[in-house]
């Protein structure tokens, strides 16, 4: 159901939505979370019950309509269900990063201004409390888990049973007052905030309302036929508006189901228990399993590994024609079938992935090996192109249309266009309504006809008609001699290598391209070990002899890659280094997310920069390093600085390409 | 010197109850060997309390002698207003008192999981037969301790390992599941001989956390033995110092950190 266009006039809003599943699914699951050892569930008609309690909570602690209510936890029901109740009160949720440091947590409290905070245990409410000065407007705290939290002053805090009881005790009082508020809900009003993580500068509260999420939970359900029985598993970030869509947007609209895993740490036992239908991750998750995948098949016995690789091998080359529906042999269609029954099909039930009906990658490019991989084994694994300021969607790859180097075509709504420099624009009812307080943002990236920027450079490929995205428009640069300098494209060639975690390419106004290189531990640990390569720290195998000896063939094979391509030879990378600690968002490397944070990496590593280009052949550095609780160390290391060959290309010719 | 006669409550403010064990002039000897020699002091309901003292003091023979592995030759141990009779380790367990071990003492082929039910070995009273055939009783025990055991699993973060071999694990893990295994017999005193012995600093702090989290959550009075300074001195609510088999010390961490005696038997002075 879900699919005709008779639900856009009658509801409005997310609470409004839950009405109607509370009525028409009543007894179907909703909400799904193992605890205890067990997947406890909850029905529509239960998480209705649920929700309006905390609703009738938040009016007695006196919420205002229009008020802020900071949502800070791990994937959990408890937390869907405060952002709808805020919604139903007419209060706005901003979810936000749960790892986030407390300044990060303050910079969004404070700019957002919100009163009240749903957090999930004792850490939380210590981080909140310790900016509490800080916020001016902030008055109440509710947390979840109430261990540890026993002694604390009770004032302000409260707990989230305890709200939710209070509100059932107050329902006579205030459910007049909830009906009249859920019934102002309209299309216009604000749906979520959601704070994006921004590779540049402070974050940007981007204001979404009803009719973005709605709209485009709805047309994207369509594209993909979601109906409600699909499962889902919510393990990603909730801060992030993807999980907002997924998990709340899609699911209220299709009404189907959202499970929330256990722990972090069971993610993926979990995962394999519910076999979800539907599945969105970024590509380091598939890097990461497709990785553990071989590590274990390298410790299988003899007829097994050979089994694996003799099916895998039929499966890379027929199973992508097979998901497409393209024709294939009756021969090949029996050794697949055969190849599932031994090989794909426990596969994909070890990895959770028995009954996905449709994937979704998206975030960074991700390696065609990895993307074949699954794709092969029958997985219907597809990529598409998101922004938070569009409600995730943007462009789509169609089935029997998908390829690991394009991000598909634009989704259904969406109109797109490419200004003269190359850099993406769009148009579609999901865009955002504006940067919350911060109208020049607005301004800049969002033009008076609704045209967006992305910030990012692409092509329409010709023949297929998909969108091609090279980098982030601000990062495309120049070379001393003039010539485009495109560092991600680079850097993924570098980071489909499963020994390359992250990569860096420096080359922005110079003659030559380099780059720092963090290695992959687990990979490279792997290899150590089977290598009888003894290591002590991640410092002293980043700096082993035979790492860098193989990291430096992966840079020559991408040189090699490059110098096919006209437009980027001229890209290779002539020297690197190997990074003695890995990127992390707790030193403001990278973002949350895990994106490069190009210019805080150049300032911070300076020095090794300047030894890349001075021809030094080593250089001797000490780096702060923030630990998990905001405590600060240093570590120091000598870092090599490896030469690497580049195959000489004809540069006149090249010229014209920039 | 703290008044503890009536209990007292403490900086963080929680609230210390009476007296529930009681040690008095306990004396241990091996053959001509004396282990503990003399000592006296109480465990009141609710506290943490440790036990410190160099190597070979006699720490883990005291907590021997709480848990009833080992009986005094002179002395008596005061449990809950009573003179505690010579007891076999079991009985001991019976009356409430769980423990972990030095170096840990699990059963290294089973799970986690099945680790941890063995501590509820207390709760089951169904026959043979009945486990036998699995019906009634047997069954209804079996998923009741099953509940409580999911409870402190949970409680212990140790959800991602439930199923997995304990032989499997690292270190730092095994002390945690042994903890869930005593906290499993619902103990009202835990006794804890060295949990953070061999740990890194990240391991350390989480046990600590999880150390203040039993007393907090369920009321365990917990006796640890510790030999990481900083860890007992924030831990602890009073602290028994022992050397060479005798009680050197007695008191708050403060009183302890400023008695001349314990300052000496650390940092080392010339014995006679």
């Amino acid at each position: 159901m879900g699919t005709s266009s008779q639900a856009a006039d009658g509801f409005q809003s997310i609470p409004a939505l839950l009405q109607r599943n509370a009525s028409q699914f009543a007894n179907r699951p909703a909400y799904r979370e193992k605890e205890f050892g067990i997947w406890q569930c909850w029905t529509w008609a239960e998480t209705e019950k649920e929700i309006e309690a905390f609703a009738l909570g938040l009016l007695n602690l006196g919420v205002n309509e229009g008020d802020f209510i900071a949502i800070a936890g791990r994937n959990r029901p408890y937390f869907y269900w405060a952002m709808v109740a805020a919604q139903s009160v007419g209060a706005i949720p901003v979810p936000v990063y749960q790892d986030s440091a407390a300044e990060e947590m303050a910079y969004v409290l404070e700019h957002c201004g919100a009163r009240f905070a749903v957090v999930e245990d004792q850490e939380q409410v210590d981080k909140i409390i310790d900016i509490q000065d800080k916020l001016h407007q902030f008055e109440h705290m509710i947390y979840v888990d109430p261990r540890g939290l026993r002694k604390y002053d009770h004032h302000k805090l409260h707990q989230y049973s305890h709200v939710q009881e209070q509100g059932r005790a107050a329902r006579e009082e205030f459910i007049e007052d909830l009906k009249a508020r859920r019934g102002k809900l309209e299309y216009a009003s604000t749906c979520v905030m959601l704070y994006t993580s921004g590779t540049t500068g402070k974050p940007k509260g981007v204001v979404l309302s009803n009719r973005n999420i709605i709209e485009a939970s709805k047309s994207s359900a369509e594209f993909d036929h979601l109906h409600r029985g699909e499962e889902v598993l919510a393990y990603l970030p909730m801060a992030w508006v993807g999980d907002f869509i997924f998990s709340i947007g899609q699911a209220y609209w299709c009404g189907f189901c959202v499970n929330c895993p256990e722990s972090a740490d069971t993610m993926q036992t979990d995962l394999r228990e519910i076999g979800p239908t539907y599945y969105f991750a970024p590509p380091r998750v598939f890097e990461t399993q497709l990785t553990n995948v071989m590590i274990r098949m390298e410790d299988a016995g003899r007829l097994k590994q050979r089994m694996f690789h003799y099916f895998m091998d039929h499966a890379r080359r027929v199973g992508p024609a097979i998901l497409d529906g393209k024709p294939v042999s009756g021969w090949d269609r029996f050794k697949y079938w055969l190849g599932n029954l031994c090989v794909y099909g426990p596969l994909k039930d070890t990895m959770g992935f028995g009954r996905v009906r449709v994937g979704y990658t998206a975030g960074e490019a991700i390696g065609p090996e990895i993307f074949d991989f699954y794709r092969s084994l029958g997985i219907n694994l597809k990529q598409l192109y998101g922004q938070t300021e569009a409600s995730v969607f943007i462009t789509l790859q169609p089935d029997g249309e998908v390829r690991s180097d394009t991000v598909g075509v634009a989704a259904p709504g969406v109109e797109i266009r490419i200004a003269e420099n190359g850099e993406v624009y769009y148009r579609s009812p999901g865009v955002f309504e504006e940067y919350y307080k911060n109208a020049e943002s607005t301004a800049s990236t969002k033009d008076a006809e609704g045209w967006v920027a992305t910030g990012d450079a692409g092509f329409f490929e010709e023949g297929s008609g998909h969108l091609r995205i090279i980098d982030r428009a601000k990062d495309v640069g120049k070379m001393a001699d003039g010539r485009m300098f495109a560092p991600k494209y680079v850097e993924n060639k570098l980071k489909f290598f499963p020994n390359i975690l992250e990569a860096v390419v420096f080359g922005n106004g110079r003659k030559e391209c380099t780059a720092f290189i963090n290695i992959d531990l687990t990979a490279v640990g792997n290899w150590a070990e089977r290598n009888n390569i003894g290591y002590a720290s991640y410092q002293e195998l980043a700096g082993h002899p035979r790492v860098l000896e193989t990291i430096k063939s992966h840079v020559e094979e991408v040189n090699r890659s490059l110098a096919d391509d006209p437009m980027l030879a001229h890209c290779q990378v002539h020297r690197f280094l190997v990074l003695h600690k890995e990127l992390d968002a707790d030193d403001g490397e990278m973002t949350r997310t895990r994106k490069v944070r190009r210019g805080v990496i150049g300032e911070k590593f300076e020095d090794l920069v300047m030894a890349l280009y001075d021809g030094s052949d080593e250089i001797s550095t000490r780096t702060e390093v923030t630990y998990e609780d905001g405590r600060k160390g240093y570590i120091s290391a000598t870092l090599k600085i490896i030469e690497a060959e580049v195959v000489p290309v004809d540069s006149h010719e090249k010229v014209a390409a920039e | 010197m703290l008044d503890t006669s009536e209990g007292y409550i403490t900086e963080d403010g929680r609230k210390i109850g009476g007296v529930v064990m009681e040690m008095k002039n306990i004396t241990l000897r091996f053959g001509g060997v004396v282990a503990i020699k003399d000592i006296s002091f109480d465990i009141r309901e609710g506290e943490i309390r440790a036990i410190i003292g160099p190597n070979g003091a006699g720490k883990s023979s005291m907590l021997n002698v709480i848990s009833g592995f080992y009986n005094p030759q002179e002395g008596e141990v005061w449990y809950k207003g009573q003179r505690r009779p010579q007891m076999k380790p079991y009985q001991v367990a019976r009356q409430g008192i769980a423990r972990t071990f030095q170096n840990i003492a699990l059963f290294e082929g089973m799970t986690v999981l099945d680790n941890v039910m063995t501590g509820r070995i207390r709760q089951m009273q169904a026959g043979l037969l009945s486990q036998a055939i699995w019906k009634g009783k047997a069954e209804r025990e079996e998923v009741e301790n099953r509940e409580a055991v999911e409870k402190i699993i949970d409680f212990l973060e140790i959800q991602s390992i439930r199923k997995t071999p304990v032989g499997r694990l690292p270190y730092g893990l095994k002390k945690r599941v042994e903890l869930a295994r005593a906290l499993a017999a619902e103990p009202s005193i835990l006794l804890l001989d060295e949990p953070m012995a061999g740990m890194n600093v990240e391991e350390k702090e989480d046990m600590s956390r999880f150390v203040l989290d039993v007393n907090d959550e369920f009321g365990t009075t917990i006796v640890l033995i510790e030999h990481d300074m900083g860890v007992v001195m924030d831990l602890s609510d009073r602290v028994v110092v022992m050397d060479y088999g005798k009680k050197i010390g007695d008191g708050t961490p403060d009183e302890v950190r400023k008695n001349q005696d314990v300052i000496d038997a650390y940092l080392g002075v010339a014995h006679d």
